[in-house]
Protein backbone atom coordinates (compact mmCIF):
# COMPACT_ATOMS: atom_id res chain seq x y z
CA UNK A 1 0.00 0.00 0.00
CA UNK A 2 1.28 3.36 -1.14
CA UNK A 3 0.47 6.60 0.93
CA UNK A 4 1.02 9.95 0.87
CA UNK A 5 4.60 10.90 0.85
CA UNK A 6 5.26 12.79 3.62
CA UNK A 7 8.55 15.00 3.34
CA UNK A 8 9.40 15.42 7.06
CA UNK A 9 8.76 12.04 8.06
CA UNK A 10 10.49 8.47 7.52
CA UNK A 11 8.62 6.42 9.68
CA UNK A 12 4.65 7.51 11.08
CA UNK A 13 3.80 5.21 13.52
CA UNK A 14 0.00 4.96 14.34
CA UNK A 15 -1.96 3.31 16.87
CA UNK A 16 0.70 0.66 16.73
CA UNK A 17 1.21 -2.04 19.03
CA UNK A 18 3.19 -5.20 19.81
CA UNK A 19 2.19 -8.36 21.34
CA UNK A 20 4.68 -11.31 22.12
CA UNK A 21 1.67 -13.92 22.46
CA UNK A 22 -1.06 -12.13 24.31
CA UNK A 23 1.26 -9.70 26.38
CA UNK A 24 1.11 -6.50 24.72
CA UNK A 25 4.53 -5.07 24.84
CA UNK A 26 3.34 -1.95 23.49
CA UNK A 27 0.71 -0.39 23.52
CA UNK A 28 -1.16 1.71 20.55
CA UNK A 29 1.81 3.92 20.48
CA UNK A 30 1.76 7.20 17.46
CA UNK A 31 4.86 8.82 16.46
CA UNK A 32 6.68 10.11 13.71
CA UNK A 33 10.32 10.52 13.06
CA UNK A 34 11.66 12.78 11.31
CA UNK A 35 13.96 12.29 8.66
CA UNK A 36 17.89 13.38 9.13
CA UNK A 37 17.20 14.21 12.78
CA UNK A 38 18.50 11.70 15.72
CA UNK A 39 15.59 10.33 17.62
CA UNK A 40 16.13 8.79 20.90
CA UNK A 41 13.66 6.49 22.96
CA UNK A 42 14.07 6.19 27.08
CA UNK A 43 12.70 4.49 29.37
CA UNK A 44 12.84 1.86 32.27
CA UNK A 45 13.82 -2.04 31.08
CA UNK A 46 10.94 -4.06 29.96
CA UNK A 47 9.37 -0.50 28.90
CA UNK A 48 9.02 -1.57 25.33
CA UNK A 49 11.50 0.46 23.79
CA UNK A 50 13.63 -1.82 22.28
CA UNK A 51 10.87 -4.16 21.01
CA UNK A 52 9.43 -0.17 19.15
CA UNK A 53 13.03 0.13 17.68
CA UNK A 54 13.01 -3.65 16.06
CA UNK A 55 9.70 -3.08 14.88
CA UNK A 56 11.07 -0.99 12.44
CA UNK A 57 12.63 -3.41 10.61
CA UNK A 58 10.74 -6.01 11.39
CA UNK A 59 13.93 -7.47 13.40
CA UNK A 60 10.76 -8.86 15.59
CA UNK A 61 9.52 -11.25 13.19
CA UNK A 62 12.22 -13.59 14.11
CA UNK A 63 10.17 -14.05 17.36
CA UNK A 64 7.63 -15.89 16.64
CA UNK A 65 4.90 -15.60 19.08
CA UNK A 66 5.01 -11.92 18.10
CA UNK A 67 2.88 -10.23 16.04
CA UNK A 68 1.68 -6.52 15.26
CA UNK A 69 -1.46 -4.17 15.26
CA UNK A 70 -1.43 -0.62 13.65
CA UNK A 71 0.17 0.91 11.21
CA UNK A 72 4.45 1.65 10.67
CA UNK A 73 4.58 3.07 7.77
CA UNK A 74 8.46 4.14 5.83
CA UNK A 75 8.14 6.96 3.54
CA UNK A 76 4.31 6.01 3.49
CA UNK A 77 4.33 2.32 2.93
CA UNK A 78 3.51 0.29 5.88
CA UNK A 79 5.42 -2.15 6.52
CA UNK A 80 3.98 -4.88 7.69
CA UNK A 81 2.42 -5.57 4.14
CA UNK A 82 2.81 -8.96 3.13
CA UNK A 83 4.53 -7.78 0.09
CA UNK A 84 7.33 -5.88 1.95
CA UNK A 85 10.31 -7.20 1.09
CA UNK A 86 11.97 -7.35 4.47
CA UNK A 87 15.17 -8.12 3.43
CA UNK A 88 15.52 -4.88 1.41
CA UNK A 89 13.77 -3.25 4.28
CA UNK A 90 16.77 -4.23 6.69
CA UNK A 91 18.79 -2.93 3.65
CA UNK A 92 17.36 0.29 3.61
CA UNK A 93 17.28 0.24 8.21
CA UNK A 94 20.27 -0.79 9.25
CA UNK A 95 20.55 -1.94 12.48
CA UNK A 96 23.84 -1.99 15.38
CA UNK A 97 23.29 -3.36 18.86
CA UNK A 98 24.22 -2.79 22.40
CA UNK A 99 27.59 -5.87 21.51
CA UNK A 100 29.54 -5.12 19.11
CA UNK A 101 29.05 -8.14 16.88
CA UNK A 102 31.61 -7.97 13.94
CA UNK A 103 31.84 -11.71 11.67
CA UNK A 104 34.27 -13.83 12.40
CA UNK A 105 36.53 -12.58 9.17
CA UNK A 106 38.36 -9.99 8.18
CA UNK A 107 37.80 -6.09 8.29
CA UNK A 108 37.59 -5.88 4.78
CA UNK A 109 34.96 -8.86 4.82
CA UNK A 110 33.17 -7.38 7.32
CA UNK A 111 32.01 -4.37 5.21
CA UNK A 112 32.17 -5.90 1.75
CA UNK A 113 29.78 -9.05 2.57
CA UNK A 114 26.59 -6.91 2.48
CA UNK A 115 27.51 -5.52 -1.11
CA UNK A 116 28.90 -8.75 -2.27
CA UNK A 117 25.63 -10.24 -1.22
CA UNK A 118 23.89 -7.21 -3.01
CA UNK A 119 25.67 -8.84 -6.49
CA UNK A 120 28.54 -6.51 -6.35
CA UNK A 121 31.77 -8.85 -7.28
CA UNK A 122 33.79 -6.22 -9.19
CA UNK A 123 37.09 -5.70 -6.78
CA UNK A 124 37.68 -2.10 -7.48
CA UNK A 125 34.11 -1.64 -6.91
CA UNK A 126 34.19 -3.31 -3.59
CA UNK A 127 36.89 -2.13 -2.21
CA UNK A 128 35.24 1.60 -2.82
CA UNK A 129 32.55 1.01 -1.10
CA UNK A 130 35.16 -0.66 1.78
CA UNK A 131 37.37 2.53 2.17
CA UNK A 132 33.92 4.84 2.07
CA UNK A 133 32.27 2.99 4.43
CA UNK A 134 35.18 3.18 6.84
CA UNK A 135 35.66 6.35 6.64
CA UNK A 136 31.92 7.22 6.77
CA UNK A 137 32.32 5.20 10.34
CA UNK A 138 35.50 7.15 11.18
CA UNK A 139 37.12 4.10 11.42
CA UNK A 140 39.21 4.18 7.91
CA UNK A 141 42.50 6.02 9.48
CA UNK A 142 42.71 3.46 12.04
CA UNK A 143 42.14 -0.04 9.87
CA UNK A 144 43.23 1.51 6.94
CA UNK A 145 46.70 -0.92 7.22
CA UNK A 146 44.87 -4.03 8.34
CA UNK A 147 41.90 -4.84 6.67
CA UNK A 148 43.04 -8.13 6.31
CA UNK A 149 43.23 -8.50 10.17
CA UNK A 150 40.33 -9.76 11.97
CA UNK A 151 37.45 -7.82 12.69
CA UNK A 152 37.62 -9.89 16.08
CA UNK A 153 41.33 -8.24 16.76
CA UNK A 154 39.73 -4.49 17.12
CA UNK A 155 39.02 -2.74 20.55
CA UNK A 156 35.03 -2.39 22.15
CA UNK A 157 35.24 0.81 20.35
CA UNK A 158 36.55 0.01 17.09
CA UNK A 159 34.13 -3.30 16.64
CA UNK A 160 31.63 -1.20 17.35
CA UNK A 161 32.21 1.14 14.62
CA UNK A 162 33.25 -2.18 12.05
CA UNK A 163 29.34 -3.27 12.82
CA UNK A 164 28.51 0.36 11.68
CA UNK A 165 30.33 0.77 8.56
CA UNK A 166 29.22 -2.93 7.92
CA UNK A 167 25.56 -1.66 8.19
CA UNK A 168 26.70 2.01 6.00
CA UNK A 169 28.31 -0.46 3.39
CA UNK A 170 24.45 -1.14 2.38
CA UNK A 171 23.55 2.48 2.10
CA UNK A 172 20.55 2.51 4.52
CA UNK A 173 18.53 5.47 4.95
CA UNK A 174 17.93 4.98 8.16
CA UNK A 175 20.05 3.41 11.62
CA UNK A 176 18.74 2.11 14.46
CA UNK A 177 20.88 1.87 17.30
CA UNK A 178 19.74 -0.27 20.15
CA UNK A 179 22.58 1.21 23.15
CA UNK A 180 24.96 1.13 21.41
CA UNK A 181 27.74 2.68 23.76
CA UNK A 182 26.87 0.62 27.31
CA UNK A 183 29.57 -2.11 26.82
CA UNK A 184 32.06 1.17 25.76
CA UNK A 185 34.36 3.01 27.38
CA UNK A 186 33.90 6.81 27.71
CA UNK A 187 36.38 8.20 24.99
CA UNK A 188 34.69 5.24 22.92
CA UNK A 189 31.00 6.33 23.58
CA UNK A 190 32.55 10.06 22.50
CA UNK A 191 34.03 8.80 19.70
CA UNK A 192 30.47 7.48 18.46
CA UNK A 193 28.36 9.99 19.82
CA UNK A 194 30.59 12.43 17.42
CA UNK A 195 30.39 9.73 14.91
CA UNK A 196 26.43 9.86 15.15
CA UNK A 197 26.27 13.91 14.63
CA UNK A 198 28.46 12.98 11.61
CA UNK A 199 26.05 10.67 10.40
CA UNK A 200 22.94 12.51 11.45
CA UNK A 201 23.56 14.54 8.28
CA UNK A 202 23.06 12.02 5.67
CA UNK A 203 20.79 9.14 7.22
CA UNK A 204 18.25 9.57 9.53
CA UNK A 205 18.73 8.08 13.67
CA UNK A 206 16.65 6.48 16.11
CA UNK A 207 18.59 5.39 19.40
CA UNK A 208 17.33 3.41 22.33
CA UNK A 209 19.30 4.46 25.17
CA UNK A 210 19.94 3.67 28.71
CA UNK A 211 21.85 6.89 29.25
CA UNK A 212 19.48 10.22 29.61
CA UNK A 213 22.48 12.05 29.20
CA UNK A 214 23.51 10.61 26.17
CA UNK A 215 20.23 11.15 24.79
CA UNK A 216 20.48 14.48 25.91
CA UNK A 217 23.62 14.93 24.76
CA UNK A 218 22.62 13.41 20.75
CA UNK A 219 19.59 13.96 19.86
CA UNK A 220 17.06 15.96 18.68
CA UNK A 221 14.02 14.21 19.39
CA UNK A 222 13.15 11.95 22.38
CA UNK A 223 10.30 9.77 23.12
CA UNK A 224 9.62 8.52 26.89
CA UNK A 225 7.90 5.20 27.13
CA UNK A 226 6.68 3.03 30.47
CA UNK A 227 5.13 0.04 30.43
CA UNK A 228 4.82 0.30 26.60
CA UNK A 229 2.67 3.07 26.46
CA UNK A 230 4.52 6.22 24.46
CA UNK A 231 4.43 9.03 27.21
CA UNK A 232 5.84 12.00 25.99
CA UNK A 233 7.51 13.13 22.69
CA UNK A 234 9.36 16.31 22.23
CA UNK A 235 12.23 18.21 21.38
CA UNK A 236 15.66 17.27 23.46
CA UNK A 237 15.69 20.65 24.70
CA UNK A 238 12.22 20.57 26.24
CA UNK A 239 11.67 17.48 27.45
CA UNK A 240 14.69 17.84 29.86
CA UNK A 241 14.60 21.07 30.85
CA UNK A 242 10.54 21.22 31.21
CA UNK A 243 8.58 18.49 30.59
CA UNK A 244 5.01 18.04 30.49
CA UNK A 245 4.26 14.62 32.03
CA UNK A 246 5.09 13.82 35.63
CA UNK A 247 6.44 10.78 34.93
CA UNK A 248 8.23 11.77 32.60
CA UNK A 249 9.97 14.24 35.17
CA UNK A 250 10.06 11.38 37.53
CA UNK A 251 11.85 9.60 34.99
CA UNK A 252 14.62 11.53 34.21
CA UNK A 253 15.19 13.55 37.63
CA UNK A 254 15.72 9.87 38.88
CA UNK A 255 12.41 9.59 41.37
CA UNK A 256 10.87 6.83 39.61
CA UNK A 257 8.57 4.02 41.59
CA UNK B 1 17.19 9.56 45.26
CA UNK B 2 17.11 10.50 48.57
CA UNK B 3 20.11 11.52 49.00
CA UNK B 4 20.07 14.02 45.91
CA UNK B 5 16.90 15.50 47.51
CA UNK B 6 18.40 16.37 50.91
CA UNK B 7 20.92 18.34 48.74
CA UNK B 8 18.32 20.08 47.10
CA UNK B 9 16.67 20.63 50.41
CA UNK B 10 20.22 21.92 51.92
CA UNK B 11 19.96 23.90 49.13
CA UNK B 12 17.00 25.86 49.31
CA UNK B 13 17.68 26.18 53.26
CA UNK B 14 20.70 28.37 52.11
CA UNK B 15 18.92 30.29 49.94
CA UNK B 16 16.21 30.59 52.40
CA UNK B 17 19.21 31.97 54.69
CA UNK B 18 20.56 34.44 52.48
CA UNK B 19 16.91 35.94 51.89
CA UNK B 20 16.45 36.47 55.30
CA UNK B 21 20.22 38.20 56.08
CA UNK B 22 19.12 40.19 53.06
CA UNK B 23 15.66 41.73 54.21
CA UNK B 24 17.35 42.04 57.83
CA UNK B 25 19.98 44.27 55.74
CA UNK B 26 17.58 46.30 54.19
CA UNK B 27 14.75 46.86 57.15
CA UNK B 28 17.80 47.77 59.58
CA UNK B 29 19.50 50.03 56.94
CA UNK B 30 15.98 52.15 56.34
CA UNK B 31 15.73 52.03 59.94
CA UNK B 32 19.07 53.53 60.64
CA UNK B 33 18.13 56.27 58.27
CA UNK B 34 14.46 57.21 59.36
CA UNK B 35 15.62 56.96 63.01
CA UNK B 36 19.17 58.28 62.68
CA UNK B 37 20.98 55.55 64.67
CA UNK B 38 23.83 55.45 63.35
CA UNK B 39 25.32 52.18 65.16
CA UNK B 40 22.48 50.07 63.32
CA UNK B 41 23.92 51.41 60.22
CA UNK B 42 27.30 51.14 60.68
CA UNK B 43 26.03 46.90 61.78
CA UNK B 44 24.74 46.68 58.27
CA UNK B 45 27.42 47.38 56.83
CA UNK B 46 29.37 45.07 58.74
CA UNK B 47 27.81 42.22 57.94
CA UNK B 48 27.26 42.59 54.61
CA UNK B 49 30.48 39.68 54.59
CA UNK B 50 28.67 37.07 55.55
CA UNK B 51 25.62 37.76 52.81
CA UNK B 52 28.81 37.48 50.28
CA UNK B 53 30.42 34.56 51.65
CA UNK B 54 26.59 32.35 52.02
CA UNK B 55 26.21 33.95 48.36
CA UNK B 56 29.90 32.20 46.77
CA UNK B 57 28.85 28.67 49.57
CA UNK B 58 25.41 28.52 47.68
CA UNK B 59 27.00 28.89 43.98
CA UNK B 60 29.65 27.05 44.67
CA UNK B 61 26.88 24.50 45.67
CA UNK B 62 25.27 24.57 42.50
CA UNK B 63 28.06 23.77 40.46
CA UNK B 64 28.74 20.65 42.51
CA UNK B 65 25.12 19.52 41.99
CA UNK B 66 25.35 20.25 38.08
CA UNK B 67 28.49 18.30 37.81
CA UNK B 68 28.05 15.60 39.81
CA UNK B 69 24.41 14.92 40.02
CA UNK B 70 23.50 16.22 36.25
CA UNK B 71 20.19 17.59 37.06
CA UNK B 72 17.37 17.18 34.79
CA UNK B 73 13.69 18.91 34.59
CA UNK B 74 12.23 20.84 37.78
CA UNK B 75 15.81 20.18 39.83
CA UNK B 76 17.91 21.39 36.78
CA UNK B 77 15.21 24.63 36.50
CA UNK B 78 15.34 24.41 40.56
CA UNK B 79 19.45 24.98 40.67
CA UNK B 80 19.43 27.35 37.59
CA UNK B 81 17.08 29.66 39.45
CA UNK B 82 18.90 29.37 43.02
CA UNK B 83 22.44 30.17 41.29
CA UNK B 84 20.45 33.75 39.44
CA UNK B 85 18.47 34.58 42.43
CA UNK B 86 21.66 34.55 44.88
CA UNK B 87 23.24 36.81 42.70
CA UNK B 88 19.95 39.34 43.31
CA UNK B 89 20.09 38.71 46.60
CA UNK B 90 23.64 39.48 46.92
CA UNK B 91 23.21 42.91 45.20
CA UNK B 92 20.13 43.29 47.17
CA UNK B 93 22.75 42.73 50.59
CA UNK B 94 24.93 45.61 48.58
CA UNK B 95 21.90 48.05 48.01
CA UNK B 96 21.16 48.10 51.76
CA UNK B 97 24.87 48.45 52.72
CA UNK B 98 24.86 51.48 49.97
CA UNK B 99 21.21 53.23 52.21
CA UNK B 100 23.40 52.34 55.74
CA UNK B 101 26.26 54.38 54.10
CA UNK B 102 23.98 57.27 53.06
CA UNK B 103 22.64 56.83 56.17
CA UNK B 104 25.62 57.63 58.20
CA UNK B 105 26.70 60.80 56.05
CA UNK B 106 23.00 62.36 56.70
CA UNK B 107 22.92 61.33 60.00
CA UNK B 108 25.39 63.38 60.88
CA UNK B 109 23.19 66.59 59.08
CA UNK B 110 20.52 68.27 60.55
CA UNK B 111 17.30 66.45 59.19
CA UNK B 112 16.11 67.67 55.96
CA UNK B 113 12.41 67.17 56.14
CA UNK B 114 10.30 64.35 57.77
CA UNK B 115 10.71 60.78 55.75
CA UNK B 116 7.36 60.04 54.18
CA UNK B 117 8.05 58.25 50.70
CA UNK B 118 10.94 56.80 51.27
CA UNK B 119 9.79 54.94 54.21
CA UNK B 120 6.57 53.96 52.00
CA UNK B 121 9.20 52.39 49.36
CA UNK B 122 11.10 50.39 52.06
CA UNK B 123 7.75 48.93 53.38
CA UNK B 124 6.43 47.74 49.49
CA UNK B 125 10.05 47.08 48.63
CA UNK B 126 10.41 44.44 52.13
CA UNK B 127 7.19 43.01 51.24
CA UNK B 128 8.55 42.25 47.51
CA UNK B 129 11.20 40.81 49.10
CA UNK B 130 9.58 38.65 51.31
CA UNK B 131 6.77 37.56 49.13
CA UNK B 132 9.79 36.30 46.94
CA UNK B 133 11.00 34.50 49.14
CA UNK B 134 7.60 32.67 50.20
CA UNK B 135 7.25 32.16 46.59
CA UNK B 136 10.30 30.66 46.44
CA UNK B 137 9.79 27.77 49.12
CA UNK B 138 5.75 27.44 47.55
CA UNK B 139 6.70 26.89 44.28
CA UNK B 140 4.10 27.61 42.28
CA UNK B 141 1.67 30.45 43.08
CA UNK B 142 0.54 33.25 42.12
CA UNK B 143 3.05 35.67 44.58
CA UNK B 144 5.64 36.17 42.14
CA UNK B 145 3.02 37.78 39.08
CA UNK B 146 2.04 40.19 42.56
CA UNK B 147 5.32 40.63 43.43
CA UNK B 148 6.08 41.72 39.71
CA UNK B 149 2.82 44.31 39.31
CA UNK B 150 4.03 45.75 42.92
CA UNK B 151 7.05 47.09 40.91
CA UNK B 152 5.50 49.69 39.56
CA UNK B 153 4.63 51.27 42.84
CA UNK B 154 8.13 51.92 43.69
CA UNK B 155 8.96 53.58 40.55
CA UNK B 156 6.15 55.70 41.08
CA UNK B 157 7.14 56.60 44.78
CA UNK B 158 10.89 57.35 43.18
CA UNK B 159 9.93 59.42 41.26
CA UNK B 160 7.14 61.45 43.27
CA UNK B 161 10.12 61.61 45.83
CA UNK B 162 12.56 62.66 43.31
CA UNK B 163 10.05 66.06 42.34
CA UNK B 164 9.39 66.93 46.01
CA UNK B 165 13.05 66.89 46.72
CA UNK B 166 13.82 69.16 43.04
CA UNK B 167 11.20 71.54 44.61
CA UNK B 168 13.33 71.78 47.77
CA UNK B 169 15.99 71.97 46.31
CA UNK B 170 14.67 74.74 43.95
CA UNK B 171 13.82 76.72 46.78
CA UNK B 172 16.86 76.49 49.06
CA UNK B 173 19.98 75.37 47.20
CA UNK B 174 22.09 74.55 50.41
CA UNK B 175 20.23 71.30 51.07
CA UNK B 176 21.27 70.29 47.53
CA UNK B 177 24.12 68.13 48.72
CA UNK B 178 21.66 66.54 51.68
CA UNK B 179 18.88 66.13 48.87
CA UNK B 180 20.75 64.37 46.34
CA UNK B 181 21.87 61.56 48.65
CA UNK B 182 17.62 60.97 49.77
CA UNK B 183 17.17 60.98 46.31
CA UNK B 184 20.10 58.20 45.79
CA UNK B 185 18.46 56.13 49.20
CA UNK B 186 15.26 56.26 46.71
CA UNK B 187 16.91 55.24 43.63
CA UNK B 188 18.61 51.93 45.67
CA UNK B 189 15.36 50.84 46.88
CA UNK B 190 13.94 51.53 43.53
CA UNK B 191 17.20 48.78 42.61
CA UNK B 192 16.07 46.62 45.54
CA UNK B 193 12.54 46.54 44.21
CA UNK B 194 13.74 45.51 40.55
CA UNK B 195 15.81 43.09 41.83
CA UNK B 196 12.93 41.44 43.94
CA UNK B 197 11.45 41.77 40.08
CA UNK B 198 14.19 39.51 38.62
CA UNK B 199 13.56 36.55 41.35
CA UNK B 200 9.74 36.71 41.12
CA UNK B 201 10.79 36.32 37.12
CA UNK B 202 13.11 33.37 38.09
CA UNK B 203 10.74 31.74 40.55
CA UNK B 204 8.28 31.71 37.35
CA UNK B 205 10.62 29.96 35.04
CA UNK B 206 11.46 27.27 37.49
CA UNK B 207 7.42 26.45 38.09
CA UNK B 208 6.47 26.62 34.57
CA UNK B 209 10.07 26.31 32.72
CA UNK B 210 8.65 29.56 30.75
CA UNK B 211 11.18 32.64 30.82
CA UNK B 212 9.12 35.75 31.11
CA UNK B 213 11.86 38.03 31.79
CA UNK B 214 11.30 40.68 29.18
CA UNK B 215 8.20 40.59 28.10
CA UNK B 216 4.77 41.17 30.45
CA UNK B 217 3.57 39.13 32.97
CA UNK B 218 0.28 38.06 32.21
CA UNK B 219 -1.61 36.76 35.15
Amino acid sequence: MVGELNDRYLFEIQDFSIFYGNFMAVKNVNLNIEMNKITAIIGPSGCGKSTLLRSLNRMNDLIVTSRVEGKALFRGVDIYEKVTDVIELRRRVGMVFQKPNPFPSSVYENVAYGPKIRGIKQKSRLDEIVEHSLVRADLWKEVKDKLNDSGLSLSGGQMQRLCIARSLAQEPEVMLFDEPTSALDPISTAHIENLLQELRKTITIVIVTHNMQQAARISDYTAFMYLGELIEFGETDTLFVNPQNKLTEEYITGRFG
Amino acid sequence: MPIFDNELDMLKERVLTLGSMVETAIRDSVRSLVERDSELARNVIKRDHLVNALEVKIDEECVRLIALRQPMAGDLRFITTTMKITTDLERMGDLAVNIAERALELNEEPQLKSFKNIPKMAEITEEMVRDTLDAFVKGCSKLPYEVINRDDEVDDLTVTNFNELLELMLKDPKIIPLAIKRTYVAKYLERIADHATNIAEMIIYMCKGKMIRHTTADE
